[in-house]
């Protein structure tokens, strides 16, 4: 099916906060392809619209009009719950902050996603310091947050990122707190680890020195996106943005309850 | 995420104990001013509810408790009698006396007046000695709280003496009577010696004590009194409770004890309330992380209501164990014997305290839930 490979689907979104005089129109039109397999950066200067875009993709934000289609599915079309159990399920975040709970530890906060899933403490716990040992972390595996470095603490968010399996990582800033060799170290490890022939990845940042990890690099100014580099590590093909959403979703399954496109 | 919860809330020690510090003090203020109130406010009927034997009260119309008394005529007794349900009554005497101690140290005294034949109206908790010995000349029988005062230090003992109006009055008991409102001590000695302990006066007879025949009812018998002599007649619960209203109404008691209670409430709904809360504003940006992982709004609902239980729970805890330990300290010290702490006191305040603390949640929970969880990509 035509949904296989794809990752996300966006066709003239737009997002605008406020009313009237207030308006502020975050997202003017947006069409991007995004396929599995790729890493695709965000970038542009502050208030480009990136982080509108990707808390739009996750779910995170209402698209105010136009087409989007993640995984298969239509966030817009799924109730909170669903929405939530979708994210869940299908998504793995990178904060800037890292936003790692304070009060547990780095294998714990690992484990959240698999918590939230239902999975028993133990259980969740353990499988955190596996995935921890294989990011080189095993030995800070009951550390606190606060006990942690900035490289460390990153390598904690993208183990939680990556512990349930999602098909879809977005990572806000990964490199933005670290300094150059950190952040080139975060980024191989993200490139290494992250990037699967069934997962995409995608990069919000302002950080130049590691757009040469990127195979596609989306620059957005003023809510458009205005410059698309695509197949700058030969990953994708250099073909357009995919077919219209009307063939896209003409496989739409009746029997998930979520509406899986088919394929 | 029940372990997430609880390791969010303890992580910061110092609001952790802050909030159980706030809850377990309020809880302690109220159950402490509560208890203390309802002690004190049983001890204006502790005369009228130590008398076990009689359930009717007869008073002057114009009488309107037990402390301040308009004293009957003698005949009132005989025509109380002739009333047809009474089965028996008894005259008593209650008034107030100065005794004094050998060493010269004196005190206002409550004395009672007992009927000599029947020794109706005597105390019927005795730590010493025995209600029959009021049958020997000038005895009387004082409470713990009054021996402790006139004869500090010595064990206790029948034999000592005071002196009232000038004559000798023998100790022949001590009893464990209930705490009047005033503390002062408690006398028990036979209606005709009372007399002579107080000095002359016109009338001597305070109450006529009655008992309703077999099978009828204590209501009826009061109405017949009532009907008969135009007297006053009141059941002991009744008496009791217009002894409570008396000094509810005609003194700042209850407007004291109501305020440190609301400010007990107060201070504790605030600063709880206000320190929950702060706690989950300054951890929202967790929660819109776990939000956007995928923890559903109503798992969250239940990890606040979780931190929320787990404080008021310890709070209350801590605050029923300082109150427990107040009130075992202080049963038995003479100024503040007789407080208690009912378990519907310590029930309510457990109310009290998921009012509280279900108050602060709900306004945590309000925010948590109205939180975008886009804001987790905001820096």
């Amino acid at each position: 099916m035509i949904a296989d490979g794809m990752a996300v689907f966006s066709r003239d979104v737009t997002k605008v906060f406020g009313h009237g005089d207030t308006q502020v129109h975050a997202l003017r039109g947006i069409d991007l392809d995004i396929r599995l397999g790729e890493l695709t950066m965000l970038v542009g200067p502050s208030g480009s619209g990136k982080t509108t875009l990707l808390s739009v993709i996750t779910g995170l934000l209402d698209a105010t009009s136009g087409e989007l289609v993640v995984l298969g599915q239509r966030p817009a079309m799924l109730s909170g719950e669903d929405l939530i159990l979708f994210r869940r399920k299908n998504l793995g975040f990178v904060f800037q902050q890292y936003n790692l709970i304070p009060a547990l530890t780095a294998a714990e906060n690992v484990a959240v996603p698999l918590l939230a899933g239902g999975v028993k403490r133990q259980q969740a716990v353990a499988r955190g310091k596996e995935l921890l040992a294989t990011l080189s972390m095993a030995h800070r595996a009951h550390a606190l947050p606060s006990e942690l470095s900035g490289g460390e603490q990153q390598r904690v968010a993208l183990a939680r990122a990556l512990i349930h399996e999602p098909k879809l990582i977005v990572c806000d800033e990964p490199t933005s707190a670290l300094d150059g060799r950190t952040g080139h170290a975060v980024m191989e490890l993200l490139s290494a680890t992250a990037v699967r022939p069934d997962r995409a990845l995608i990069i919000v940042t302002h950080d130049a020195r590691i757009f040469d990890f990127a195979d596609r690099i989306a620059h957005m100014d003023d809510g458009r996106i205005v410059h698309l580099e695509e197949n700058r590590k030969n990953v994708v093909p250099a073909n357009r943005l995919i077919p219209a959403p009307a063939t896209l979703l003409s496989a739409e399954s009746s029997s998930s309850s979520f509406g899986m496109i088919g394929g | 995420m029940n372990f997430v919860a609880l390791k969010m809330l303890v992580a910061d020690r110092a609001k952790y104990f802050g909030l159980i510090f706030a809850i377990a003090f309020a809880s302690f203020l109220l159950a402490n001013q509560i208890g203390i109130f309802i002690g004190i406010m049983t001890r204006p009927a502790s005369q009228i509810l130590d008398v076990v034997d009689a359930d009717i009260w007869v008073m002057d119309p114009q009488t309107l408790y037990d402390g301040e008394v308009y004293a009957l005529r003698d005949y009132d007794l005989y025509r109380v009698r002739s009333v047809s349900g009474v089965e028996w009554a008894v005259p008593l005497y209650k008034g107030t006396g100065r005794a004094k101690a050998p060493d010269g140290k004196f005190r206002t005294v409550i004395l009672m007046g007992v009927d000599d034949a029947s020794l109706v109206g005597a105390p019927r908790k005795m730590l010493v000695g025995s209600i029959y010995d009021l049958l020997q000349p000038d005895a009387a029988i004082i409470d713990k709280a009054g021996y402790r005062y006139f004869f500090p230090g010595e064990p206790l003992q029948v034999g000592k003496t005071l002196q009232m109006n000038e004559r000798r009055v023998l100790i022949v008991g001590i009893s464990d009577a209930s705490a009047p409102f005033q503390s002062f001590p408690v006398l028990h000695t036979r209606y005709s010696q009372a007399l002579g302990f107080v000095g002359r006066e016109r009338n001597l007879l305070s109450f006529v004590l009655a008992k309703p025949a077999p099978g009828v009812p204590v209501e009826d018998v009061c109405h017949r009194i009532e009907a008969a002599t135009g007297l006053r007649a009141r059941t002991s619960k009744e008496f009791s409770w217009d002894a409570f209203r008396f000094y509810l109404r005609n003194t700042g008691i209850p407007v004291n004890f109501g305020i440190t209670v609301m400010v007990a409430l107060i201070v504790g709904t605030v600063v709880a309330g206000q320190t929950f809360y702060i706690f989950t504003i300054e951890n929202l940006k967790q929660f819109g992380a776990l939000k956007a992982i995928g923890v559903t709004n109503r798992r969250i609902i239940g990890m606040i209501l979780l931190q929320a239980m787990v404080v008021g729970g310890t709070g209350y805890a801590f605050g029923m164990g300082m109150a427990a330990a107040f009130f075992s300290s202080f049963l038995n010290y003479g100024p503040t014997r007789g407080i208690v702490l009912p378990w519907q006191v310590m029930a309510g305040i457990a109310g009290v305290v998921l009012f509280v603390v279900g108050v602060a949640s709900l306004m945590s929970i309000r925010r948590v839930l109205v939180l975008e969880p886009a804001v987790v990509f905001r820096g």
